[in-house]
């Protein structure tokens, strides 16, 4: 069923050519992730030309898309076999978010705690690396030992190891039935009854609480849902397929209000958030925390690693320091020989993630 | 038969008394075994056709004497292969003659196991199936299940990415380790991941799953622990044709469901299994499919149903719904007891690995046929039906002079039509040194190349289990597999013979 435009051999030359001449290369796709990482440094380098679903097969589970396909002809062509992308990758802005920027930044939406992450649906990919060689890893089927994992260690490496070009992906059934209901209850006592409803069986597939009550979506056959249903009670969320991508997408009004940096803050699991200055939401069963604070950065990050999680600045804040939670010595040391082993010259997304990588 | 390992895989320049005095300064005699005797039970793993003695094998007990150890070698540049159980079916822990054996079996405590948060803290040591026993009073378990998990370690496990019968909807070894912590040949400790659901920078924790000790040596292993399933269900079909049985297995996930587990056997498998178990197979059926389906009792209830209509619409001869505990375990038992059975009926069996898209099961199957006969060795199938991980086995007698090596042969024109049709050479055994070579089939030159700069990424002096997982150019040039780029060789500045 291959679409779209194969540019592959451009994106090799310009890579090449930048390898050559030692030209640092900002890897674009819809540009709709912009915002995230360190500043973009270097000549533009447009992938989004690069498009269109290689192949998809519904029975095998197996989609297979170039990097600059949207996300949005995806989810298209995956709904008319009703399955989907089990990850939910964030959009942000319109239509414009690709795949290739959906795996690059390796985000997951609402679902992520119980159906998995980015790299957990990763099954393959093709990547320029900095030396201008077009590589395959990984593949189109579910196991795969022969060799090392790159398709999942390239999977959120936010360009550093080079062009994505081709991605395959793991894709699963879209549930039959989904249902979305709000309880009245403090965070933390309802995030400990959401677990309580999955360990006894409720096919949860998101929970967030927006500091006034608790939002939890199950997904799964009619009777799996009725029965979690039957258990959770509280009140119907009507439209609540637009609440969910507005969380996704961070078109709810929280994210949409002017104000200060929005901070994403992983933690364990029932680990209450960091004490900060400012507002907060909470998704993930509470395992996410997206924190709108003035704080300086250096008090996030340390605040965050005291309750064993990591932060990110994520939108807003000044993006020439640190914005994600500085590595330790040895595992930053590690990265720098992994950064030179796929790209010697510093050439592709240099400093993106961390400074001088 | 495969050549072992090579001479560039064996560059070390290694003073054995040297080694063993400085081994000596951190370890108990116990600790530390140097005689031919003691050395000969690490000489293979589960692949037991490749044997090699180490020089020394280690058998630390604490954290801090691995540290040591891996610093003495790096220091004195001496190879070391690190292992588990030693249940490996593709010789990834097969010693190397220049190295050091680093046995971490004493290394079997689960360090906490928190039910609260469903997380468990274990050593590398520990055995797959010990953390779903410890986990089963709290009504948890430990998802991934291959099948030697009664004897098998989960620090293994990571180096293999392990799989199991019920990958499809629960994943691999990757999908169910949250964090993990990696000791550098070079001695620095790194924590991959963490008990957050991400973690900064590059995902090393991916990288490190599979990699079959080339990277490091892992201490701990945080798992995710899921809750036992309210209710479970198990199916047998049987078909006149496993084609049919294929189809019927599409026709499943078209349909929307995905089975907890997804098995196939054909019909020598199942008359080993049968005669073996007494499972209740159905002898004369030339396909059986056991499904299992879990959740709630909604969930499951609707599963079952549509499963067996969707089953007999598809051409099933008969499908029974287990209607008890006793009658699931049945089921299950031919399945389980599917390798041991046919080594009732064969003096040895070759256990292949592949995996292919599912769509071309037919035609791999047919092909395997042929190759069959024209080795004339059998082959009995039982496959991953659910994520197209096939099991070949192919029967043979290591006594018959030059029977082991055909059969080697057979495995490899196997794996090989394996790539042919878009799949892989491993599914979940690993390369090892097993199939080292098919590597060279499914892999380019310039990827084998970045696997190499990966490695040497983690490992400059190529310490850590050299000659296994990726193999040489010069093995690929030799092996005649080198694939050609527009009529030119990459790298003409490297030798070939």
């Amino acid at each position: 069923m291959t679409s779209g435009t194969d540019r592959s051999n451009e994106l090799i030359a310009a890579v090449s050519t930048a390898a050559e001449a030692g030209t640092a290369l900002c890897i674009r796709g819809g540009a709709s992730k912009a915002f995230y990482g360190r500043s973009p440094t270097g000549e533009p380098l447009d992938v989004a030309g690069h498009r269109g679903i290689v192949s998809y097969e519904p029975t095998e589970l197996v989609l297979t898309a170039r990097a600059g396909t949207r996300l949005r002809a995806i989810e298209a062509e995956l709904r008319k076999a009703d399955q989907m992308m089990p990850f939910e990758p964030p959009h942000f802005s319109g239509g414009r978010a690709t795949l290739g920027g959906a795996i690059a930044t390796g985000l997951s939406g609402p679902a992520r705690p119980w159906t998995g992450s980015a790299r957990d649906f990763v099954l393959g990919i093709r990547l320029i690396n900095g030396r201008g060689e077009h590589l395959r890893f990984g593949g189109e089927v579910m196991k795969n030992v022969a060799g090392y994992d790159i398709a999942r260690l390239a999977t959120g490496s936010l360009g550093m190891l080079g062009v994505l070009t081709e991605i395959s992906l793991k894709v699963l059934p879209r549930p039959a039935a989904t249902a979305t209901r709000t309880l009245e209850l403090p965070a933390e006592q309802g995030f400990a009854q959401v677990e309580e409803a999955y360990c006894a069986g409720a096919p949860v597939t998101a929970a967030m609480h927006d500091g006034e009550r608790l939002y939890i979506r199950l997904g799964g056959t009619q009777g799996a849902v009725d029965a979690g249903l039957e258990r959770l009670g509280g009140d119907h969320l009507g439209d609540a397929d637009a609440f969910w991508t507005g969380l996704r997408d961070h078109t709810l009004p929280f994210f949409l209000a002017a104000g200060p940096p929005l901070w994403r803050i992983s933690l364990p699991p029932q680990t209450p958030p960091p004490r900060l200055p400012g507002t907060r939401i909470l998704d993930w069963n509470g395992q996410t925390a997206w924190h709108r604070t003035e704080a300086d950065a250096a008090s996030v990050f340390a605040a965050t690693a005291e309750c064993g999680g990591h932060a990110t600045l994520f939108r807003g804040g000044p993006r020439d320091a640190n914005v994600f939670q500085p590595l330790p010595h040895a595992n930053r040391r590690l990265h720098e020989h992994i950064k030179a082993a796929f790209d010697p010259g510093h050439i592709c997304n240099p400093g993106r993630m961390y400074e001088g990588l | 038969m495969v050549q072992i390992y090579r001479d560039e895989d064996c560059r070390f320049d290694v003073e054995r008394e040297r080694l063993i005095q400085r081994l000596g300064e951190v370890l108990a005699t116990d600790d530390l075994l140097v005689e031919h005797e003691q050395l000969r039970p690490y000489e293979c793993d589960g692949l037991s056709g490749y044997r090699v003695l180490p020089k020394v094998a280690v058998i630390p007990h604490t954290v801090d004497q691995v540290h040591q150890i891996l610093a003495i070698c790096h220091d004195l540049e001496v190879p070391v292969v690190t292992r588990g159980a030693g249940t490996s079916l593709s010789a990834g822990s097969l010693p190397h003659p220049q190295g050091v054996l680093l046995s971490m079996a004493r290394f079997n405590r689960i360090l906490e196991l928190d039910p609260e948060r469903r997380l468990a803290k274990v050593e590398p040591g520990v055995r797959n199936l010990a953390v779903s026993e410890a986990a089963a009073p709290h009504g948890l378990y430990y998802a991934p299940d291959p099948s030697s998990q009664i004897a098998c370690s989960i620090g293994g496990n990571v180096a293999e990415n392990a799989g199991g019968v019920h990958c499809l909807k629960y994943g691999l070894t990757v999908h169910n380790v949250v964090a993990a912590t990696l000791i550098t040949i070079d001695g620095e400790t790194i924590t991959l991941g963490g008990e957050s659901l991400d973690a900064p920078g590059l995902d090393l924790l991916a990288a490190i799953h599979g990699s079959e000790g080339m990277l490091g040596v892992i201490t701990d292993i945080t798992v995710k622990l899921l809750p036992h399933p309210p209710v479970r269900s198990v199916l047998l079909a049987s078909f006149n044709d496993v084609e049919r049985a294929g189809t019927a297995v599409a026709a499943i996930i078209a349909a929307g469901i995905i089975p907890a587990g997804l098995e196939m056997m054909d019909g020598p498998a199942i008359q080993a299994a049968e005669d073996f178990v007494h499972a209740g197979y159905p002898t004369d059926a030339e396909a059986i499919l056991i499904g299992e389906f879990d959740g709630n009792a909604g969930e499951v209830a609707d599963q079952v149903e549509e499963v067996s209509t969707l089953l007999e619409r598809h051409g099933a001869i008969e499908v029974r719904v287990a209607r008890d505990d006793a009658e699931k375990a049945r089921f299950w038992a031919g399945r389980k007891a599917a390798f041991p059975a046919v080594g009732r009926i064969s003096p040895d069996y070759y256990c292949m690995d592949g995996t292919i898209p599912r769509k071309h099961l037919a035609h791999v199957l047919q092909r395997m046929r042929e190759l069959s006969g024209e080795y004339g060795l059998p082959v009995v199938n039982v496959f991953h039906a659910g994520d197209g991980n096939l099991h070949p086995l192919v029967l043979y007698d290591g006594n018959v002079p030059g029977e082991f090596e055909r059969t080697e042969e057979l495995g490899g024109r196997i794996l090989e039509l394996c790539v042919e049709v878009g799949g892989t050479v491993t599914g979940e055994h690993g390369v090892g040194m097993e199939k080292i070579n098919q590597m060279c089939v499914q892999f380019p030159a310039a990827e084998i190349e970045q696997f190499h700069a990966l490695k040497a990424a983690f490992d400059p002096k190529g310490l850590l289990n050299p000659g296994k997982a990726i193999p040489t150019l010069n093995r690929c040039a030799e092996f005649g597999a080198m694939h050609v780029h527009h009529g030119q060789l990459p790298h003409p500045e490297i030798p070939r013979f």
